[in-house]
């Protein structure tokens, strides 16, 4: 029989990784996502599989000390909460660079600055249009159950190595906080199965090996990040990831991503219920983005309502998507406000049928 | 004696280490960093270890540490050796992990990683090269640059009341319980080579023997950031850097040295 669990999505993540066979954790308390570390101290993963966990002096050690140890070939995660993210930006960069693999974890909090510890979802920009500095790409999955916390950190593992490029799994508050059910599934070996040829474990039998994400040679940093852009294109050809939810019949489409999504199905519900055929689109990449799904559904549809917890960030590439064929309006809360099914109907009546 | 005669194995007094590259070094003549990295892969080379030695280079001038040690290295982003070296080490921890690294990457950018992984007492060795100036980026101030000391962002000399006080963060690291070993030295001369060297087997020993963090300076010249012939800024080195930088043991088995 499967093993089930009433968890918090913070959790889900942690137990998750553990079971994923991470090798490492690092990384720094910040609300809304400290249980993540909390939990894996608590179940002393180093003595269940050999985890090693590490509480480290700020985010911006915990996505070094991550570096180190992905350029050894290891299964490595770290959590954060939005301004822990715009910490880690720079060792981001560095990672995607030096072509490391790794799963972050962003529980989004309200912003800008220290802002709110309440959830938002205000760091899409900043994950999917590149918080750091160069030109890279955070391959990004957005959960919308406490399931895919716990799912995602298996799945972003193995996308991390098959890219070998750093993996985002953005949450919110919402989805880090809340308690659901979670099936549990086998651990796995700890020790990855990957190709580890590239990384630095000592030079044995083989030239040594480098990981650096510097080139001073302008003609060779230029193939380098050639070589990135095809791989960012492989990724777009193939890990994009959607729900669809009644969007066969519907006349208008709600496009949200994790919590947002959820709440927006109630929405949908009671749109139904009155007779209004709604259709929900639950982007679960955010980069790569399902351009091609929603340009699709936008030729049936007569209009899109983005719900965000933002000032609307998702709806520019809705709106690239679906090449302004028909009207695309944004409707969200920020600073840790959530919306309501009810205020997500209205907005729907206001702003598209009605207008 | 032709120079045939004398190119025999029985006269051999000194060989490059293969754990150097033949790459051709980037620095200025002169600059004592090829000579710190030629003696830490000495030690290298010489205990038996690189199959199991893995570098952390830093942003400065030894950003290309990698083109010239012949070990498996990772490039830091700037200041954030320790956390990287912290990083692998965890991961691997009966491998031999080191931090080469300038002043400003340790003492003034990657100054909270550089505490945290000594006061965690991570079990690596930091090779701290101290010029005094930012080598790299044109010789800016450093924050070890010296009280009066010209540098292009101190051009009447550093103003310690406006600047700042030079930071001597090796003795202050020393405090740290979870530092087993820290020395300062040179690389001007024969003999400062031959200390110096000493040094860097013992560090790698304590690692070894999972005692802790070592942590050798090696107080060196920029003669290009301080604007001077190589011979005369080793000359500056010894009148200026030496009195404020003390040469010799600070910290041995634990216990700081008292003077
Ligand atoms: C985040 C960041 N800030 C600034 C720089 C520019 N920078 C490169 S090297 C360097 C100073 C290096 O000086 P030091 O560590 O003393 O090394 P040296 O060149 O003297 O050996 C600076 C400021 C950088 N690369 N990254
Ligand atoms: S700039 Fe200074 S530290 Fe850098 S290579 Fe030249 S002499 Fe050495
Ligand atoms: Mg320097």
């Amino acid at each position: 029989m499967k093993e089930l669990r009433l968890m918090k999505g913070n959790e889900a993540i942690a137990e998750g990784a553990i079971r994923a066979g991470a090798d490492a954790y690092f990384g720094y308390p910040i609300t809304p996502q400290s249980e993540v570390m909390e939990y894996l101290m608590m179940e002393k993963p180093h003595e269940r599989t050999g985890m090693v966990i590490l509480q480290a002096e700020s985010e911006v050690a915990s996505i070094n000390m991550l570096y180190g140890a992905a350029g050894t070939g290891k299964r490595v995660m770290t959590s954060s909460s939005s301004p822990g993210i715009s910490l880690m930006q720079e060792g981001i960069s560095y990672m995607a660079g030096a072509e490391l693999p790794c799963v972050l974890v962003n529980v989004v909090r309200g912003g800008p600055g220290l802002g709110t510890i309440q959830p938002s979802q205000s760091d899409y920009f900043q994950t999917t249009k590149g918080g750091g500095h160069g030109d890279y790409r955070l391959l990004t999955l957005a959960p919308a159950y406490v399931q895919e916390m716990y799912d995602f950190a298996a799945l972003g593992f193995e996308l991390a190595f098959k890219y070998r490029t750093p993996v985002m799994i953005q949450a919110d508050g919402l989805i880090g906080q809340m308690m659901e059910k979670v099936e549990i599934g086998d651990q796995a070996a700890r020790f990855t199965e990957f190709d580890q040829s590239w990384a630095t474990t000592g030079k044995k039998g083989r030239e040594r090996n480098i990981i650096t994400s510097l080139d001073l040679d302008p003609a060779r940093q230029e193939q380098h990040n050639i070589h990135l852009q095809a791989k960012y294109a492989d990724i777009v050809k193939a890990e994009v990831r959607f729900e669809e939810i009644q969007t066969e019949d519907a006349e208008y489409l709600f496009v949200a991503y994790g919590s947002s999504a959820r709440i927006s199905q109630k929405a949908m519900q009671l749109a139904r219920a009155k007779g209004i055929k709604v259709g929900l689109f639950r982007p679960i990449t955010l980069w790569p983005f399902p351009t091609e799904q929603i340009d699709a559904i936008s030729k049936r549809v007569k209009g899109i309502l983005t719900v965000e917890q933002s000032a609307g960030q998702m709806i520019e590439d809705v709106k690239l998507a679906s090449q302004c064929r028909v009207q695309v309006e944004h409707f969200g809360r920020m600073g840790g406000m959530v919306p309501s099914p009810e205020e997500v109907l209205e907005a729907l009546e206001q702003k598209l049928i009605g207008g | 004696m032709d120079i045939k005669e004398i190119i025999k194995p029985e006269n051999l007094v000194y060989k490059k280490t293969g754990l150097m590259t033949d790459n051709p070094l980037s620095y200025c003549p002169g600059c004592g960093h090829g000579t710190a990295h030629r003696l830490l892969m000495e030690v290298v080379d010489e205990l038996g270890i690189v199959e199991d030695t893995i570098g952390v280079a830093p942003v400065g001038c030894s950003v290309l540490a990698y083109d010239f040690m012949n070990v498996d290295m990772q490039g830091a982003a700037h200041g954030r050796a320790p956390a990287v070296a912290t990083g692998i080490k965890r991961c691997w921890p009966d491998k031999y992990v080191f931090t080469y690294q300038g002043d400003g990457d340790l003492a003034a950018i990657g100054t909270a990683e550089t505490i945290h992984a000594c006061n965690r007492g991570e079990n690596i060795t930091i090779i701290f090269i101290n010029n005094g100036i930012y080598g790299m980026t044109g010789g800016q101030m450093a924050p070890t640059t010296l009280p009066g000391m010209r540098t292009t962002t101190s051009p009447y000399g550093r103003e310690v009341e406006m600047m700042g006080n030079p930071l001597k963060i090796t003795e202050l690291i020393a405090q740290l319980p979870g530092v087993h070993y820290v020395t300062r030295h040179a690389v001007h001369t024969p003999r400062a080579v031959r200390k110096t060297k000493k040094a860097i087997f013992k560090a790698f020993e304590v690692q070894k023997e999972k005692k802790g963090l070592s942590f050798i300076e090696i107080v060196s010249n920029c003669n290009s950031g301080w604007k001077m012939e190589p011979v005369a800024s080793n000359i500056w080195m010894e009148d200026n850097m030496f009195p404020f930088y003390e040469l010799g043991d600070i910290k041995i088995d634990g216990q700081l040295v008292t003077k």
